[in-house]
């Protein structure tokens, strides 16, 4: 699933990735706990997330994670989007809960990380 | 035969200053991508990195992390002169946690730190003692696995 096809699915605002909507997505994750996104993402993984602290983009640059979505309509600080724009990680809002947002992208065909290969 | 010499890098992470976690593994994982270490491999040295700086704004009130990157292996040092860990075995446990309201409050603190650079390393060393501190010692080939 590309991002662009994310956007459409969630409705959602682009915050930083204009030019990157042609990336393609592996798998998704639904997490607030970066504990658990360090533990059990794989590379190339779409985040969706409540938490709008500077420390969700440093794990998604350590993770190589392929994007975020910020769920609830939160809006991340001007200094988690500048940081974002260095590591050219995507970052799209949305109004959706995080269940509803996991459900869409879900039904869209997207996988999740799952523990077990 | 010539000795192998180690690229080596060294920081001074602070103490509860949660702004900046993360900012020495990133120049680590910088690092490794100019010096063509395969991408799979740095992300498990960013990630298990990453995990003892946070471990040593949480828990020790700041520390040093050091990196020794050789042609075959890169090897990182998170050390700290912190309150150290009373039960090893016990920290080693998947959810144990000791963290604060602040770090939970931040998506950390649920305890997989230690056994998420246990899985992401190697090679994985961990020597503490209370009153003295911790040293954590991860050794990661550079091939995928």
């Amino acid at each position: 699933m590309t991002l662009l096809e994310v956007v459409q699915a969630l409705d959602a605002e682009i915050l930083y990735g204009q030019t990157l909507l042609d990336r393609e997505l592996e798998t998704c994750c639904g997490s607030d706990l970066m504990s658990d996104v360090l533990a059990f993402t794989k590379r190339n993984t779409l985040l969706c997330t409540g938490m709008t602290n500077i420390q969700v983009v440093r794990t998604a640059d350590m993770t190589d994670l392929g994007g975020l979505v910020i769920v609830r309509g939160k809006r991340p600080p001007a200094s988690f989007l500048e940081e974002a724009e260095a590591e050219k990680l995507p970052v799209l809002a949305t109004k959706h809960t995080m269940f509803e947002t996991c459900g869409i992208l879900y039904a869209c065909g997207l996988k999740g990380c799952s523990v077990k290969e | 035969m010539a000795e192998i010499k180690a690229l080596k890098l060294a920081f001074d992470v602070p103490g509860a200053n949660f702004d900046r976690a993360g900012e020495a593994s990133a120049k680590l994982k910088r690092t490794l991508q100019q010096v063509g270490v395969p991408a799979e491999v740095i992300r498990r040295v960013a990630i298990g990195s990453y995990e003892g700086e946070i471990n040593l704004i949480i828990h020790a009130g700041g520390g040093q992390l050091q990196a020794e990157i050789y042609p075959d292996h890169t090897r990182v040092i998170v050390s700290d002169q912190g309150p150290g860990i009373p039960d090893v075995k016990e920290a080693m446990q998947e959810g144990y946690s000791t963290a604060s309201e602040e770090a939970r409050a931040m998506g950390f603190g649920a305890g997989m730190g230690l056994p998420n650079m246990y899985n992401c390393a190697d090679a994985f060393e961990i020597q503490s003692k209370v009153g003295w501190g911790t040293i954590i010692t991860m050794d990661f080939k550079h091939q995928d696995r």
